[in-house]
């Protein structure tokens, strides 16, 4: 569907080589832009520095899950297989769960049969840790998504070959139709083009 | 030091060996990687993908007919109560080691060659790890049971005994395959958004786009993505080695003399990486020359594989010693039998034969550079490992149950035809998911070789009178320098 109606969503300039890239990137951060990227075929090395980006939080995520992990790991196998959580005064838990006591090859009841649980433990710390890698990952850049206004471009599909980029987007406070363009210009970018966005 | 000196006094840093041959551009890999995917296959392709769709379908006639008959229509009764089942387990499963060797251990240890190799490798690990757990699930005998391995709440009121080495095995093998996907899904994300870039509308764009999630190529997700890429390597490393090492538990807890050594979960890993690699490398080698993937797989990569093969055979070959070394001095005369008879006097000693063979003797052949770039002769190595590894399995496994403590408890085992189709059955199944991969995936990382290349790095020549190697520099940088304060 088509409507008269659009948006802009910012300036998109091109460049050849991973090296313009890179110090264009250096130069717009240093215009004080917020609101802009790079896009590139492949992660570039150092490009985090060039842009002033920091360090991505998504560790403190994963550390998360995989505490969480560890510790479902204990519960489950501690409120089946023994009788730990009667000895802290938590009884009522193992009741909850209904367990019919297994009672084989000889081993303690009690929590010191604890090195057994190990394996279940570190796995499902591992397992719990890698979904939360994926989805806090896909949390944080936004995806998947539909669309994009970028793809409105007839250019911009070249950034999955051989094209770099940059965008600076109409929404920061330091974006002007002429100033933008001019740095754009400055810094050495090809095929200059106003993105628009249909609304 | 005296700044007069002569230029030819400092010593010279030799360049690295290129990792893709011929200076080849950002565009002619996007050509060549998603052309594959794109053009009519070769002829070779439908030749072996029919026999695999027909061994896929033998296997699941035998699976048909076991379930209809009962798991009796396997060669194994008493005493040798896992055979080619857990063979065949332990064997797919070792298989899959290698790619995750390759995704998460070479990345997280800068070996930058991985990037032409990890991407199959990943796939293998995956269609191998569904092959193997193909047997354990039938093996329990009543299939339609086996979601009982779950931890789920049951009407019994029964959970499962998390003691047991074999619940281990349930946790190690399921989360191994599930990280193994996310970590492969991952990877594939901006090559998906490549080969979604390249298609006409339709059905098809529709569904690359679809799994590549949007993907736009911004720093700001390539930053996030390359620490969730490092973070999932960092998982999947000590996860590989968990999971074989609770394999061997399944055997070294135990107290059948023969299995219970403490040697088992080296042995088991580096038996794994060593059959895994085998694996890869008669994969990638056909591979690479049918889609003319000769400057993506250079030589380079078949030597440093084969060399991490010479090594971890090796390993194996120390670790078979060291077994017949503690039999003799642990002065225990079970465990002494148990090897005498695997040597010497037992019924399958052919086994064991084969086994020291192909995996120890074959591999040393990879010392010699010649033979390590001749594809012919890395092939025939490949195969002899490929080969070695099962009978590895099968000497550990089989023919140390058919002689127990007492002897009115020995017996010989013999495979059922069923146990023979099943096997050949799975080779076309892991055959027939690797070439659907082929058909319709990138089959190497686009953007993993795009990154390696030396026009990637945004300070190419900037310090190349120094000799100094580019990326320490850079991650020198990364570290020290300060960031910038944001305006």
């Amino acid at each position: 569907m088509s409507t008269t109606l659009k948006r802009v969503h910012g300036y998109l300039a091109e460049f050849d080589s991973v090296k313009d890239l890179y110090h264009a990137a250096e130069q717009v951060r240093d215009a004080g832009y917020q609101r802009w990227d790079v896009h590139s075929p492949f992660p570039i090395h150092g490009m985090d520095t060039a842009m002033g980006n920091p360090r991505s939080i998504l560790p403190k995520f994963v550390f998360c899950g995989g505490i969480t992990g560890t510790t479902i790991a204990f519960i489950l196998q501690t409120i089946t297989q023994t009788n730990f959580w009667s000895h802290i005064g938590l009884g009522f838990l193992q009741k909850i769960v209904e367990t019919y006591p297994t009672v084989v090859q000889g081993k303690p009841t009690d929590i010191w049969t604890l090195p057994a649980f190990f394996p279940v433990m570190f796995e499902l710390t591992i397992l719990f840790s890698a979904f939360t890698t994926l989805f806090g990952l896909l949390a944080l850049i936004g995806l998947p998504r539909w669309n994009h206004p970028l793809f409105a471009s007839k250019n911009f599909p070249k950034f999955s070959d051989d094209g770099f980029f940059v965008c600076i987007e109409a929404r920061d406070p330091k974006f002007s139709q002429e100033g933008t363009k001019t740095l754009l210009e400055k810094v050495g970018g090809k095929n200059i083009e106003l993105v628009e966005d249909e609304l | 030091m005296d700044a007069s000196a002569p230029a030819s006094n400092t010593p010279r840093i030799l360049d690295r060996e290129p990792l893709v041959l011929n200076n080849r551009s950002y565009s002619w890999i996007t050509n060549r990687i998603c052309g594959i995917v794109e053009n009519k296959q070769p002829a070779l392709w439908w030749i072996l993908f029919i026999p695999s769709v027909l061994l896929t379908g033998l296997m699941a006639f035998c699976f048909t007919y076991l379930i209809s008959t009962g798991v009796g229509v396997w060669g194994q009764k008493q005493p040798v109560a896992w055979a080619w089942d857990i063979t065949n387990f332990v064997f797919w499963i070792g298989i899959g080691h290698a790619g995750t060797l390759i995704s998460a251990i070479l990345f997280l240890t800068r070996q930058k060659w991985r990037t032409s190799v990890n991407r199959a490798a990943e796939a293998m690990t995956i269609f191998a790890v569904m092959c193997a757990g193909l047997f354990p699930a039938f093996h329990v005998g009543r299939v339609w049971m086996v979601w009982f391995l779950a931890p789920i709440p049951n009407a019994n009121a029964i959970w499962q005994n998390f003691k047991s080495p074999l619940l281990w095995d349930v946790f190690a093998v399921s989360t191994y395959f599930s990280v193994s996907a996310v970590f492969w899904f991952l990877g594939l994300v901006p090559d998906l958004a490549t080969l979604r870039d390249r298609c006409r509308p339709g059905l098809k764009k529709f569904l690359y786009g679809f799994f590549a999630l949007g993907w736009r190529g911004g720093n700001r997700h390539w930053s996030h993505y390359e620490t969730a890429y490092m973070l999932l390597a960092a998982l999947s490393t000590p996860l590989v080695l968990s999971v074989h090492s609770v394999v061997s538990f399944d055997f070294a807890t135990s107290v059948v003399p023969g299995w219970h050594t403490t040697i088992f979960p080296p042995y088991f890993v580096a038996g794994a990486i060593f059959g895994g690699f085998a694996m890869v490398l008669t994969l990638m080698i056909p591979v690479r020359r049918i889609y003319g993937l000769d400057d993506l797989i250079t030589p380079k990569h078949v030597d440093n594989m084969a060399k991490i093969i010479l090594l971890t055979g090796t390993i194996v070959g120390y670790a078979y010693c060291m077994e017949l070394f503690v039999a003799y001095y642990s002065a225990n005369p079970y465990e002494a039998d148990a090897f005498t008879l695997r040597g010497l006097t037992g019924p399958s000693t052919w086994a064991y034969y084969f086994m020291f063979s192909f995996n120890v003797f074959a591999p040393q052949l990879f010392w010699y550079r010649p033979f390590r770039h001749n594809m012919w002769v890395v092939m025939f190595v490949c195969m002899c490992v490929n080969a070695g590894m099962w009978f590895e399995r099968y000497v550990i496994i089989a023919t140390t149950l058919e002689r127990h403590m007492i002897p009115g408890s020995w017996g010989v085992y013999q495979a059922t035809w069923v146990d023979k189709y099943t096997f050949l059955g799975t080779f076309g199944f892991f055959m027939m998911l690797f070439l659907l991969f082929l058909r319709f995936l990138p089959v190497i990382a686009i953007g993993e070789v795009k990154g390696v290349l030396p026009q990637s790095n945004p300070h190419q020549d900037d310090h190349a009178e120094h000799g100094i190697q580019e990326e320490d520099l850079m991650a020198y940088a990364d570290r020290h320098v300060p960031k910038p304060a944001a305006a």
